[in-house]
């Protein structure tokens, strides 16, 4: 089995240590024996529809984002899309989450549109949101991170948070949620990097990948005791330094 | 105070208190006293630095740029030294205006006459502009802007466009020395009214074959399209192009060839300026020190100083305090070098690797407010190097088992990895598992680095660092 992960605009945004996600996705497959190939993708290159199994969207500076943003509009955003209508899982950071929703509102200049796959909208807010964060959700249990952004984002009334802030800030600092759910898309504020730290989340995109590709179900176990030793020590220092 | 009168009573206060307070830190065993005084002093004479600063004879040099700000300092204050200057200089490495100040009043007389011809001025990226401000520098120099603790210094984008803005307020005497070799460097000094010049290698040997993955200025800062690599040799520092504007490296000033690395133990060059060239060789390791010892060297060339003396004094250069430093303990030889950002760990794992990685190595990894907070950063460290050898890797540290999970996903088999706790209890541990008469690696961030010589001063194996 292949699994073929597309890191989106990998080479203009990738800050915060945010490869280490695409890192854990790869070698979560290579340790049981599943292929796995990173694939750059870029501005200006064409999505071709079913050529990827799982999206990975991290964060980038400013002047990047605008480029970006002009970028994925038109046919490439409906490709995006239709590849998570249809089922592919998909992980988004800090500035790809917020180019997945509707708009990002910068403090001066024009509105950079999104996507709007997230029913979601951010505005630049005058503080910076940086430090610890430790999340609650329903679906995958306590995840931890580092978040570092100004952007506010508020969810739309439909829209799924990926869980409530325990320690830090989140969406928007207060509403108390973080981040947002679409089918297998995840978007979210956590840097860290996020999935080396929060192995349920990996294997989550993983399963769903060969789901849809090869209709596996099967994920077999990993030995994560490294992985849950950082998670708790992360959740830890959280929780110290709040 | 008359308006006759010499002595600046508000000054010879500041200076007093900031001298009187650093020996009291000291006394009472709270460590260097390398910072507090300088806020003190400058709470009764606000206008501490830029009053005792304006009063040394010969001008103030500034050093800034992510990484080698302490070890180029360093450099250049021993040859102005050699060169029969007195030279003041935030030695410590306290780099921001509270620090600079400490050092200048702890420099000069109780009346705030500052002992020294020239000053050679450490600042951090963040308290850059201030520091210009304040100090009003005959000389800047500048080593390189990497990606660094973005959650301290913001993203690379936002200190370059501050640089700039403070860029634009230097005067025509006053001197920028850059290094070339960093396109981000080479944009932000263009088109000013201040004097350049530039710095860099111009060879072929030691390149990387591609950019590495956390590089901020891989695109054209003038047209945004991907900049072209003719050569690489560390980061984004290189002999680089803009193939859409046609921005590229500008003519070197002072051009390094001739590069060997020596291990772990040093690296020799030959500097060409103007229709002259002479060797160096400097007795600390890795293409990093290279740039060092070019930045120093140059600066000591523009200020007036002989190229035989530059070499002697170079050739006789001790690593700045903790940079790397080896350390006989219990009968083992321990290596420490301290990482603090991706592309130091990087050039210390390249180092590292070319030697063979058979001894074992202890990583440190704190996430206090010097290391930052954030330990993203170590997720941009080409940690991948370290997977092809054999030897044990040892990880402790507040964040320890963060390190030891990028190893996990670096390709480095788990037998190899080893985590312990906190450094108080895994330090002896460590000394433990290398042989007698053998030798050992110790990769400490700021902190760690601080509290691991702290425990070695304790055991009678390092001076402290206030005495150095």
């Amino acid at each position: 089995m292949k699994l073929s992960i597309c890191w989106l605009y990998g080479s203009s945004m990738n800050i915060y240590g945010d490869r280490g996600n695409v890192l854990a996705l790869a070698q979560r497959c290579r340790w049981r024996g599943i292929e796995a190939e990173i694939v750059q993708f870029g501005l200006g290159e064409p999505l071709e529809p079913g050529t990827h199994d799982i999206f990975f969207w991290g964060g980038g500076q400013d002047r990047e984002q605008i480029n970006v943003s002009a970028d994925v509009q038109g046919a490439k955003g409906e490709a995006l899309r239709a590849e998570v209508e249809d089922g592919a899982p998909l992980l988004s950071v800090c500035g790809g989450y917020q180019l997945l929703g509707h708009y990002y509102r910068p403090a001066d200049g024009a509105d950079l549109p999104g996507i709007g796959l997230f029913d979601a909208t951010t505005t630049a807010g005058e503080e910076r949101f940086i430090g610890n964060i430790v999340v609650e959700s329903s679906e995958f249990g306590e995840l931890v991170g580092f978040e570092n952004h100004s952007g506010l984002t508020h969810l739309g009334s439909g829209a799924q948070p990926l869980g409530t802030v325990r320690v830090g800030k989140g969406n928007n600092g207060v509403d108390g949620t973080e981040g947002c759910r679409y089918r297998n898309a995840i978007g979210c504020y956590m840097h860290g990097a996020l999935l080396p730290k929060n192995p349920v989340l990996s294997d989550y995109l993983i399963r769903a990948a060969l789901r849809r590709r090869y209709d596996v179900a099967e994920l077999p176990v990993l030995d994560d005791s490294l992985e849950t030793t950082a998670h708790a020590s992360a959740v830890g220092r959280a929780l110290a330094r709040r | 105070m008359s308006a006759t009168s010499r002595v600046d009573v508000r000054l010879a206060a500041g200076v007093a208190a900031g001298k009187l307070s650093g020996r009291a830190i000291r006394l009472l065993g709270r460590g260097g006293g390398t910072a507090a005084p300088g806020l003190i002093a400058n709470l009764i004479e606000p206008n501490i630095l830029s009053k005792l600063t304006g009063k040394v004879r010969d001008g103030r040099i500034v050093v800034a740029g992510t990484n080698g700000k302490t070890t180029t300092s360093r450099m250049l204050a021993n040859i102005l030294e050699r060169a029969d200057l007195r030279v003041i200089h935030n030695r410590s490495g306290s780099n921001l205006v509270r620090g600079i100040s400490a050092a200048f009043a702890a420099q000069s007389s109780w009346f705030g006459e500052p002992r020294g011809d020239i000053a050679v001025i450490e600042s951090d990226e963040a308290a850059f502009p201030e520091v210009v401000q304040r100090v009003n520098p005959r000389i800047i120099l500048l080593l390189n802007l990497f990606r660094d603790q973005l959650d301290r210094y913001g993203e690379l984008d936002t200190i370059a466009s501050r640089w700039r803005a403070s860029f634009e307020t230097l005067r025509p005497d006053q001197l920028l020395l850059v290094n070339g070799d960093d396109p981000a460097l080479a944009a932000i000094t263009e088109d000013l009214p201040a004097q350049r010049l530039l710095f860099g290698i111009r060879e072929s040997r030691y390149l990387l074959a591609e950019l590495p993955h956390a590089v901020d200025s891989a695109l054209c800062r003038r047209c945004g399209a991907p900049l072209r690599y003719e050569q690489l040799f560390l980061s984004h520092l290189g002999e680089y192009i803009c193939d859409s504007c046609g921005f590229h490296r500008p003519p070197l000033d002072f051009a390094a060839s001739e590069i060997e690395l020596h291990g772990l133990d040093s690296v020799s060059l030959r500097l060409a300026h103007d229709d002259s060239a002479f060797d160096l060789a400097v007795a600390i390791p890795g293409l990093y020190n290279a740039y060092n010892a070019i930045a120093a060297a140059s600066a000591a060339l523009a200020v007036g100083v002989g190229s035989s003396l530059i070499a002697e004094t170079l050739g006789a250069f001790h690593s700045a305090f903790g940079r790397i430093e080896r350390v006989t303990y219990r009968g083992r030889q321990l290596v420490i070098v301290l990482v603090k950002n991706p592309v130091g760990f990087d050039e210390v794992l390249r180092m590292l690797a070319a030697g063979g990685l058979n001894d074992p190595t202890l990583i440190v990894i704190n996430d206090l407010d010097a290391d930052g907070r954030d330990v993203s950063w170590l997720w941009d460290v080409n940690a991948e190097q370290l997977a092809d050898g054999s030897s044990p890797i040892y990880t402790a540290g507040i964040r320890g088992a963060d390190m030891a999970v990028r190893l996990k996903y670096a390709g480095i088999a788990t037998e190899r990895i080893h985590p312990l706790g906190a450094l108080a209890d895994s330090f002896e541990q460590f000394v433990d598992a290398l042989p007698e008469g053998g030798s050992g690696y110790i990769l400490p961030t700021y902190t760690a680095m601080l509290e691991l010589r702290r425990m070695l001063a304790q055991r009678g194996a390092v001076a402290e660092f206030w005495e150095q």
